[in-house]
C-alpha cells in the first residue's frame, strides 16, 4: 500500500513542477546512500569478528584440547595441539617478520611470501583474462545459435570434471613443444592456461545466462528500432548481462587463483606461492610456524583477486539497477 | 458478423489529412493470423479489414483473446500475417519498421534500468546515429513535452509507474513518427494517473499530428481518446463493429478536456461501444459455457 501512495505523491510533484518535486526524491537518494555506508562498516565489523572468533577457537582449543588430539576409534577427528601441529598464532606472526633462512642476505618471510603471491597473482590474472575472453566468446556463440548451445554446453560442463592434477603435467609437456617463430612457450603459461581452464567455466555459464536475460519487451523494442545484432549486443545484451557477469567474474577469479596454485604445485613451477606452500610444508618439522606464511599469503591472494572484481562491480553499479519502482 | 465491410476514411476529417490523405497510414486487407501451439492451431485473427488515415486516432477494444494486440504486432512487424495484405504508409510492414515510420509503447514502460531518463529517451536516436548535440536538444524537447524535464538524470527505478510510462511515450515520439502504436500503455496505472495520461496523450497526438493505434480494455478510455473505436470479438479474432465517435462540440482534439468526461455525448458513445462489445461478449459467454458443459459431461 505505502508504495502506491508514494507513487502518487512523486507523480503529483512532477506534474506541478514545483520545487518540492526536486527536493522530495533528492532526500530519498541521500537516505539511500547512508544505509549503504552503514552496511559497509557493519560488514567490515562482522568480518573482523569472524577472524577474531577463529583466532579464539584456535588458541582455545590449543590450550584446552588433549595433546594427542581427539581420537575416535581409528580416526583423529580433531588435530593434535602440539606446537608442531598447531603453532601459536603469535609465533606465526612473529615468524613472518623473521628472515626466511639463516643466510645473511635472507629477506624476511613476509617479503618472500608477498613476492611469491604477486607472481601467482600475475599468472592467475593472465589465466583469468584468457578465461574471460574464452568464456564470453563461448557465451556469445551459444546465445547467437541455439544449436551451438545444445552442442557445446554439455562439453563445457564435462570439461570441468577432468581432474586438474592429472591434466596439469600434460599441458606442460604439450606446451614445451610449442615454438612459433621467436615465441617460445614458457612454463608459467602452462600454469596460466590451467588457471584459465578453471576460470572460463563460471564465466561462460554466467555470461550466457546474462546475454539471454533481456526481457522480451526489450528485445522487441530493439527490433522495432531495426537495431542490428551488434547494436543490440552493445546497448542491450551486455548491459543486461552485468548483474550475471559480476558474480561469474568473481567466481572465475577465485577459480583462477586455485587453478594457478594447484598447477604450480603439479607442474613444479618455481617462484609462485604454490611451490612455496610445498617447500615450507616440508620444513615444518623444524620450523612449524614458517609453513603458515604461504597459507596466509594464499588467503590474501584470494581476497585481493575477489576484491578486484568487486571493485569492477562498484564501477558498473548503474548496470545493477532494476526497473522496479523505488 | 463476417459481413462487415472495410471502413472508408470517416466523414469528419482527421487533423492532418492535407496532402497525406491519399496514402493510408495503415491499410489492412483480408488479414488472417494463425498460431501453431502445442494444443493445435489457434485462429487469432480472421478476415481483418481496416483503414487508418494519417492523423487519425483509432482504438482497438475487445475482450482478452480477441487479437487486438496481435493485430498491433502485425502492424509493428513483430509478427507476420498468415494471409492477407498489410501496408503502412503504402509500404510493407517490414519496410515501415526499417524506415522507422512508427513509434511504439507497450503495457510496461520497458525502460532500460541502467540508463537515465534522458538516455532512455535518446536510445532510438542513438541507435540510428543522430549526432550528439542534435540528440540532446531533441531529448530536452521531448522531456518537456511529457513534463519530466527535471527528472532527466534520474534512473527508472526512481520514478513512479506513471512517470515511467511517460518516459516510454517520450521515447516512442523521439523520431517524430507519423504513426504511434500503443498496446495498453496505461493498463497498469491507477485511475487518477490514467486520466491525466489520457489528457496528455490527446494533447501530444494533436501537437504531433501522428496517427495513433491504441489497444485498450477500457471503454471510457477508448471513447475519450479516439476518432473511431474498433470493437473486436474473440475466437477467432474479428472486427465486429467500427464505431465512429460523435462527441459533438468536443470532437476536436484540443477540446477533449476533463469536461468531456462528464458530457452527455461522451456517455452516449460509451453506451454505444458497450453495446457493440456485448454483441461479441455474448458470443464469448456462449462459447465458454459450451466448453464447460462439454467438460462436465466427459
Amino acid at each position: 500500500m505505502t508504495d502506491i501512495r508514494d507513487d502518487k505523491r512523486v507523480d503529483a510533484a512532477a506534474g506541478s513542477a514545483g520545487s518540492a518535486s526536486v527536493s522530495a526524491p533528492a532526500t530519498g537518494s541521500i537516505a539511500a546512500i547512508r544505509p549503504a555506508r552503514r552496511r559497509l562498516v557493519g560488514g567490515s565489523l562482522w568480518g573482523l569478528a569472524g577472524v577474531l572468533l577463529i583466532a579464539v577457537l584456535w588458541e582455545g582449543y590449543k590450550l584446552l584440547g588433549p595433546a594427542d588430539g581427539v581420537v575416535i576409534g581409528e580416526f583423529r577427528i580433531l588435530p593434535r595441539t602440539t606446537d608442531l601441529a598447531m603453532p601459536h598464532l603469535w609465533d606465526m606472526i612473529v615468524r613472518l617478520a623473521e628472515p626466511v633462512t639463516r643466510a645473511d642476505d635472507a629477506l624476511p618471510l613476509w617479503a618472500v611470501v608477498a613476492l611469491a603471491a604477486l607472481t601467482t597473482l600475475g599468472i592467475a590474472a593472465a589465466g583469468w583474462a584468457v578465461g574471460v575472453v574464452v568464456g564470453i566468446a563461448f557465451a556469445l556463440l551459444m546465445q547467437r545459435w541455439r544449436l551451438a548451445e545444445f552442442g557445446l554446453l554439455p562439453w563445457i560442463v564435462i570439461s570441468q570434471t577432468v581432474p586438474l592434477i592429472a591434466f596439469a603435467p600434460v599441458v606442460k609437456s604439450w606446451g614445451s613443444r610449442v615454438e612459433i617463430g621467436s615465441f617460445e612457450w614458457q612454463d608459467w603459461m602452462s600454469v596460466a592456461l590451467i588457471a584459465s581452464y578453471l576460470a572460463f567455466f563460471p564465466i561462460t555459464v554466467g555470461a550466457l545466462k546474462g546475454l539471454q536475460s533481456p526481457d522480451r519487451i526489450h528485445v522487441e523494442l530493439f527490433e522495432t528500432y531495426a537495431s542490428g545484432y551488434w547494436a543490440t549486443l552493445i546497448r542491450l545484451r551486455f548491459p543486461a548481462a552485468v548483474p550475471y557477469l559480476l558474480p561469474a567474474l568473481r567466481l572465475g577469479a577465485a577459480n583462477a587463483v586455485i587453478g594457478a596454485v594447484v598447477a604450480e604445485v603439479s607442474t613444479g613451477l618455481q617462484g609462485g606461492i604454490g611451490r612455496l606452500l610445498i617447500q615450507f610444508a616440508g620444513q615444518a618439522s623444524g620450523d612449524p610456524a614458517k609453513a603458515w606464511g604461504p597459507i596466509f599469503g594464499a588467503i590474501v591472494l584470494g581476497l585481493v583477486a575477489a576484491g578486484s572484481v568487486a571493485l569492477l562491480g562498484v564501477i558498473l553499479k548503474d548496470y545493477r539497477r532494476t526497473e522496479e519502482i523505488a | 458478423m463476417s459481413d462487415h465491410t472495410p471502413n472508408p476514411p470517416r466523414a469528419h476529417e482527421p487533423m492532418d489529412a492535407a496532402g497525406l490523405a491519399d496514402v493510408a497510414a495503415v491499410e489492412v486487407r483480408g488479414v488472417d493470423k494463425y498460431f501453431e501451439t502445442a494444443s493445435g492451431t489457434v485462429h487469432a485473427l480472421e478476415a481483418i479489414d481496416l483503414n487508418i488515415v494519417p492523423g487519425e486516432f483509432v482504438s482497438l477494444i475487445g475482450p482478452s483473446g480477441c487479437g487486438k494486440s496481435t493485430l498491433m504486432r502485425l502492424i509493428a512487424d513483430l509478427d507476420t500475417p498468415s494471409a492477407g495484405e498489410l501496408t503502412v504508409f503504402g509500404k510493407t510492414a517490414t519496410q515501415a519498421r526499417l524506415d522507422q515510420d512508427y513509434g511504439i509503447a507497450f503495457q510496461q514502460a520497458g525502460l532500460l534500468p541502467w540508463r537515465t531518463v534522458a538516455a532512455n529517451v535518446a536510445l532510438p536516436l542513438e541507435i540510428h546515429g543522430m549526432a550528439s548535440a542534435a540528440r540532446q536538444s531533441r531529448v530536452t524537447e521531448l522531456l518537456e513535452m511529457v513534463g519530466l524535464s527535471e527528472f532527466a538524470d534520474r534512473f527508472p527505478d526512481q520514478l513512479s509507474g506513471g512517470m515511467q510510462q511517460r518516459v516510454a511515450i517520450a521515447r516512442s515520439l523521439a523520431e517524430q513518427p507519423r504513426l504511434l502504436l500503443m498496446d495498453e500503455p496505461f493498463g497498469a496505472l491507477d485511475e487518477m494517473t490514467r486520466e491525466k495520461m489520457q489528457t496528455d496523450l490527446v494533447r501530444i497526438a494533436a501537437d504531433t499530428g501522428a496517427a495513433v493505434i491504441f489497444v485498450t480494455h477500457s471503454i471510457p478510455e477508448a471513447v475519450f481518446l479516439s476518432d473511431r473505436v474498433v470493437v473486436m470479438s474473440p475466437r477467432p479474432g474479428r472486427i465486429s463493429q467500427i464505431v465512429p465517435m460523435r462527441l459533438g462540440d468536443a470532437a476536436g482534439r484540443e477540446d477533449r478536456t476533463d469536461e468531456l468526461r462528464e458530457a452527455s455525448a461522451f456517455f452516449a458513445m460509451v453506451t454505444e461501444v458497450r453495446e457493440a462489445l456485448h454483441g461479441g461478449a455474448a458470443d464469448l459467454l456462449g462459447a465458454e459455457s459450451r466448453i464447460s458443459r462439454g467438460a462436465e459431461t466427459r
